[in-house]
């Protein structure tokens, strides 16, 4: 396969062999596996009128799932800035017994199947669960109710945060702290003023992440959700429901929905990441 | 979208301790360690705690049974052919793509970066559904698949499509950042001293990336046998033939079967937490071997 | 303010970082402190700016023991080697910092902000820049922003991590004249941290000259560069050049050559293994070949720029057989350079006009 133009190396850098053969595999592949797939759903969405289009996406229904899929994937990130700040600071700042572990379980919502975590967090939510039965009595139902989907998604989201600030966070030379506290600023103010500054991006980009992948997650949500239609049915949840029902075309709408969504948080992601480098960068 | 933590060296806490700039009063400390310790707790924990607490509610008997059922086993032989089958393809997919993006200099190349990191973005359930669009009956190739007698879509190859869509970055976004950190150099030196492309590749090369390749082969393979979104729309769901381990327990859990779904699912947390020690020890001799190459 | 440590003692795991340090350092003069890297100088530093705490020993602050005061309250400025500017903030904020974190009621208004920052900016000749961020500063100058930041908040004493360390040779010179011009103008007790002899000898008022933990001496840059107190002194303070010997009265008996030494003989004792010490310029070379005294050396190499020559030789007789020959060094005026008419490899005496003996500590 000849490649374009486009992609030939500049002349000094061609010393080493297979690049013509590694880049050509690399665009067969991802032509194939990712991108001509993906333009099939923009391609069938197109064959409905944009009226029709936009009577899908915007019936009542759908756009219930949206308001909670974006609503408690907002509400998920924001959590796990929170907290996923102060178990960064933990992690990195402090020592206490098992924190190898807590460090390697950190990444668990990678690793552990969702369609587990799923049945996992509604055993412990429900009614009868650990946790749920905690609750219950105060008047506050988790399983089953928007809750749960919050839940959930807090549960998916932990290792962005903490994975995106921990390295910033071990990064920061104590010197900047040091010079705070030598100007006699406390340390709230040395946090406020020197430290949120140099972590904002990286905590963005964590919550950006966190956010993304909220608003796609499926398996730990369905299990818990109670699947209520107008209140505790989310965005992936309507595909399914719509290709169970054979309407593909419906089904596709709202996929390009998720899928313009996802593009944006994409672009969103990649410059809060180069505005974190540049922010934390050396360049002295 | 995963957020990678390979090789990067961990600071000793103590430094901060001891240093009255970058100290907080005791009682600070105390609440941000215990209230990171307490969501850790509510959210991790408890979680991978209750699916093995569950498994085992009704004892030994009921969980051997639930494993030894034949499709339980038809699941694990297929899981086990999916992950099989899909990782060794994106291995040799992101040792190329890594080779290309890494090693050359070319226009538009941060822009097929982005592109590899795509299938991260998208919600699994559309990683499914683009594979209906493209093979289910009503799909492009429906009817010519139809004709053919082919089958894709509620079948072993579009279980297999999808978990390759879903697990497609992985290596690829291992090994980018670490093979640009490690520069051209050394396999500069190879071809200098004469090497052709495979010695190049296989004495100088592999050997400076094995860990990250690893790292995220492993990755790869977790994801490749947890998918459940993008797999539960492509299977079908038929029992003994297109049910992986995460859909079994969806089907067990939705029987009101509890005790065998946990215990189903405990054999994947039980693949999570191998996955998580595998990771950190490849963390630990990776940084313990080059403690400066660091990559987020 | 006057600034006293004493006995002040740290360690770092089983390394001993400082070993009962006392020290006294006069109010209103710049101070070096001097040695080596790993001799303990930038832990005293920090120790005195309360970024680190002593084992044990007192850290006296205007008199008062400043030991257990948080480095919050101790209103010392400190510049770190490495500038650690708020890359976030302007050079403007940057200095501002120290004023808007005072408590309410010390902090003063935004237009007395104001103007104190342009006061500092203007002092450190940085005022057009205020609205720059550090990164588009070149070294020197983020170097001056974090002084003015360190000044700032009016601190009593001013401490300085390598403050030049950083930064390329022309800089450095022209940031130290520079620093001591400011030190004149301010007269703030200072103490800077150097590994570099020249810088400490040529800024500073006092000079501590540290080594392994301990403080080898103090003294004022004249006193410490004729007068070195010990043999690790004269070894750091410029070249120079080492005859190991036996002392006999009033000579030093090095190999088959004897010098005359000055010492008082109470002071070295006769027979005694002993070292001495002579700058390069404190050599004489006599190429008369009939004359005996001093150290039969050859011609090397002959290193002519500037006002004055180097000359390097090697002793003729090695300490001992399996051993290089000695290397020695020689300054001298050019006029005198040319009325010997040298040449390399010619066979040399030197003598030194002036040694300073050291007796050997081991036998």
């Amino acid at each position: 396969m000849s490649v374009a133009p486009f992609f030939n190396p500049t002349r000094q850098t061609r010393v080493l062999p297979g690049f013509h053969l590694a880049l050509g595999y690399t665009l067969v592949y991802l032509s194939l596996i990712v991108l001509i797939p993906l333009a099939a759903v923009f391609i069938t969405s197109a064959t409905l009128s944009w009226s029709e289009f936009w009577a899908v996406v915007s019936s009542p229904r759908v756009v219930a799932t949206y308001k909670l899929s974006f609503g408690a994937s907002l509400l998920a990130g924001a959590i796990n800035t929170v907290f996923g700040l102060m178990l960064a600071w933990a992690l990195v700042r402090y020592s206490f017994p098992g924190k190898k572990l807590i460090d390697a379980l950190v990444d668990l919502p990678f690793a552990l199947p969702t369609a587990v975590a799923g049945i996992a967090l509604t055993a412990l939510y429900a009614g009868n669960g650990w946790i749920g039965s905690l609750l219950e009595p105060l008047g506050i139902k988790v399983a089953f109710t928007p809750l749960g989907v919050l839940v959930a998604l807090v549960f998916i989201g932990v290792p962005f945060v903490v994975r995106t600030v921990q390295p910033i966070l071990e990064d920061l030379e104590t010197e900047l702290e040091e010079a705070a506290a030598s100007l006699g600023a406390n340390r709230w103010q040395t946090f406020t003023r020197v430290l949120l500054p140099v972590l904002l991006p990286a905590l963005l980009t964590g919550f950006a992440l966190a956010f993304a992948r909220a608003v796609g997650e499926y398996g730990s949500v369905i299990f818990i959700a109670g699947n209520i239609p107008m209140i505790s049915e989310i965005t992936p949840l309507i595909i399914i429901t719509k290709l169970e029902q054979y309407d593909y075309v419906g089904a596709t709408a709202v996929a390009v929905v998720m899928l313009v969504f996802s593009f944006i948080m994409l672009l969103a992601i990649n410059l809060l990441q180069a505005w974190s480098a540049k922010r934390t960068g050396r360049d002295r | 979208m995963a957020v990678a933590g390979v090789l990067h060296a961990r600071v000793d806490a103590r430094r901060y301790q001891t240093n009255a700039a970058t100290r907080e009063s005791p009682w600070v400390k105390r609440l941000i360690l215990g209230l990171a310790l307490a969501f850790f707790a509510l959210f991790l924990l408890m979680p991978l705690i209750a699916v093995f607490a569950e498994a085992f509610r009704k004892g030994w008997f009921t969980y051997v049974t639930a494993l030894s059922d034949p499709d339980a086993l038809a699941a694990v032989r297929l899981t086990l052919l999916i992950a099989a089958i899909a990782v060794p393809l994106n291995l040799v997919f992101g040792v190329a793509a890594a080779w290309a993006i890494a090693k050359f200099e070319f226009r538009g190349k941060r822009f097929l970066t982005t592109l590899i990191d795509l299938p991260f973005s998208v919600s699994p359930v559309i990683a499914g559904l683009i594979f209906v669009l493209l093979f289910g009956a009503q799909g492009w190739f429906g009817e010519w698949l139809f004709e053919h007698d082919v089958k894709i879509v509620f079948a072993v190859p579009g279980l297999v499509l999808a978990t390759i869509f879903v697990t497609f970055p992985f290596v690829a976004r291992e090994l980018i950042p670490l093979m640009e950190a490690q520069g051209r150099e050394e396999e500069e030196a190879a071809v200098v001293l004469g090497a052709n492309g495979f010695q190049l590749f296989w004495r100088v090369t592999l050997p400076n990336i094995k860990w990250g390749l690893l790292y995220g082969v492993i990755l790869c393979n977790a994801r490749a046998m947890g998918e459940f979104g993008a797999v539960s729309v492509v299977s079908g769901h038929i029992r003994g033939q297109t049910n992986t381990l995460p859909l079994h327990v969806e089907i067990l859990y939705n029987e009101y079967n509890f005790s065998a779904a946990f215990a189903v699912a405990s054999l994947l947390a039980l693949l999570a937490m191998v996955t998580l020690g595998l990771k950190s020890f490849i963390e630990w001799k990776a940084n313990r071997n080059a403690p400066t190459v660091g990559a987020i | 303010m006057s600034i006293q440590v004493a006995n002040i003692h740290k360690t770092f795991g089983s390394f001993v970082a400082l070993d009962q340090v006392s020290l006294d350092f006069p109010t209103g003069a710049l101070t070096a402190l001097l040695g080596p890297s790993g001799c303990g100088k930038t832990t005293l530093l920090r120790i005195i700016a309360g970024l680190e705490t002593a084992d044990s020993g007192q850290v006296i602050l205007a008199g008062e023991d400043a030991s257990d005061t948080h480095v919050r309250q101790r209103r010392v400025g400190f510049v770190f080697q490495h500038y650690a500017l708020f890359r976030h903030m302007t050079v403007f904020e940057n200095v501002a910092f120290g004023l808007r974190v005072k408590p309410r009621r010390e902090r003063p208004k935004e237009a007395e902000i104001r103007q104190r920052v342009h006061r500092l900016l203007d002092l450190v000749q940085l005022d057009p820049l205020a609205n720059r961020f550090p990164s588009q500063l070149s070294g020197g100058q983020r170097q001056r922003v974090a002084l003015a930041r360190a000044l700032a908040v009016e601190p009593k004493v001013l401490l300085l991590d390598e403050p030049f360390g950083a930064l390329d040779a022309q800089v450095r010179k022209e940031l130290r004249r520079w620093l001591r011009r400011l030190h004149d103008e301010l007269h703030i007790t200072s103490l800077f941290v150097t590994h570099d002899q020249e810088e400490a000898l040529e800024v500073a008022d006092q000079v501590v000259l540290m080594n392994r933990g301990r403080v080898e001496q103090v003294g004022t840059p004249n006193a410490v560069y004729e007068q070195p107190a010990t043999p690790f002194v004269y070894g750091f303070l410029g070249a120079v050049n080492t005859f190991h010997g036996r002392i006999e009265g009033a000579h030093l008996r090095v190999g088959e050559a004897t010098l005359a030494h000055s010492e008082d003989q109470g002071e070295v004792a006769s027979g005694a293994q002993a070292v001495a010490f002579a700058r390069p310029h404190e050599l004489t070379i006599i190429t008369d070949p009939g004359h005996d005294a001093g150290i039969a050396a050859s011609v090397v190499r002959i290193l002519s720029f500037g006002a004055s020559t180097r000359v390097e030789l090697d002793s003729l007789t090695p300490a001992s057989d399996s051993e290089l020959p000695i290397h020695y060094e020689v300054m001298l005026p050019r006029d005198q350079i040319q009325a010997l008419k040298l040449v390399e490899g010619q066979r040399v005496r030197l003598v030194p006009s002036r040694i300073r003996i050291f007796q050997s500590q081991a036998a």
